[in-house]
């Protein structure tokens, strides 16, 4: 049977995590593929002021009010990717949690000119084992772009994908989704070897 | 971005009310705490004059396919802890049906995958 339609509902949906520094063209990104929409979620505030915004004398409020961008890719009708853009500040890492769990994969999106704002992102799906590429993003068509130099500034495992994109661009954006499914397919497949051997 | 104010009073303001329309409830059923699990219309809105506003739009808006708890959240314009608490009680009503989504953990099918590749490239 077609595995698509196997499932109870008959509809399957996958979720892409987009992440990156604060500024660098995440909104951009989501909205070139996908009609984007802003996804709201509360948390609480003592969780999500630690370390960040001092909160003493406002106790009594408990919870605040978070924003994502969130964009749905229709594929067939029964088969959609949704794509979710973390939130750019760190006070808002736990969230991270929620939209990790389950997901196919993940886009970091870099600006070479600030890379080390990529370093929480590497980490964090490295150590969850959520399939990611970089995506460079081109602010700067002129600029060279050097997948070996991003690879080791980033400290990438060899299989990491690095590739450019164009943000703004449907087409470039489309290959980098593109990019991403395949080497997650990879790593399934390699987990499934690695499970059957083991 | 240190603007304490701001986030403090535009942001978590409207909470107080917008919980209103949960009964002062925010403790969603475990199966909607997933953001692509599906909900599906079981009950006719038009069948039953207690639901409320907000119900008996996510039944309207789930009946031709099922939408995802984040669809709905964006649909409904409401933040995902209130639209988990409508959800609930329209579960426990017996008015929609919810499925958890397919795990990419449980997809070893590469045709999926496949699937979805070649979907892109035609969009």
């Amino acid at each position: 049977m077609d595995y698509a339609r196997s499932d109870r509902a008959g509809f399957v949906a996958l979720k892409i995590l987009v992440a990156g520094g604060f500024g660098v063209g995440k909104t951009t990104l989501v909205g070139a593929v996908s009609e984007i929409r802003p996804l709201r979620t509360e948390e609480a505030m003592t969780t999500a002021g630690v370390g960040v915004d001092r909160i003493e004398g406002i106790e009594s409020k408990s919870t605040t009010t978070v924003a994502m961008d969130f964009g749905r890719i229709s594929l067939r009708e029964d088969l959609a990717l949704y794509l979710f853009g973390t939130p750019g500040q760190d006070r808002f890492w736990f969230l991270w949690d929620e939209l990790a769990q389950g997901a196919l994969g993940a886009i970091v999106l870099a600006d070479t000119r600030r890379l080390a704002d990529c370093f929480p992102a590497v980490d964090y799906f490295e150590r969850r084992e959520v399939p990611f590429l970089i995506a460079v993003n081109h602010f700067d068509r002129a600029r060279r772009f050097e997948a070996e130099h991003v690879a080791h500034a980033l400290d990438l495992d060899p299989d990491t994908p690095v590739i450019s994109c164009d943000a703004r661009e449907r087409a470039s954006v489309k290959e980098v989704l593109i990019a991403l499914v395949e080497h997650a397919g990879r790593r399934h497949a390699g987990r499934a070897t690695a499970s059957a051997a083991g | 971005m240190t603007d304490r104010a701001s986030w403090y009073d535009e942001q978590a303001g409207p909470l107080v009310r917008l919980y209103a329309l949960t009964r002062g409830r925010a403790r969603p059923s475990p199966v909607l705490l997933d953001l692509l699990s599906l909900v599906t219309a079981e009950g006719d809105p038009a069948r039953d004059p207690m639901l409320s506003p907000e119900q008996a739009a996510v039944l309207t808006l789930c009946r031709i396919r099922p939408r995802s708890v984040a669809d709905l959240a964006a649909d409904l314009d409401l933040p995902l802890g209130v639209t988990r608490v409508i959800l609930t009680d329209l579960l426990d009503y017996g008015h929609i049906r919810v499925t958890r989504p397919v795990r990419p953990t449980a997809l070893p099918d590469e045709r999926l995958l496949q699937e979805v590749i070649d979907g892109l490239r035609a969009l």
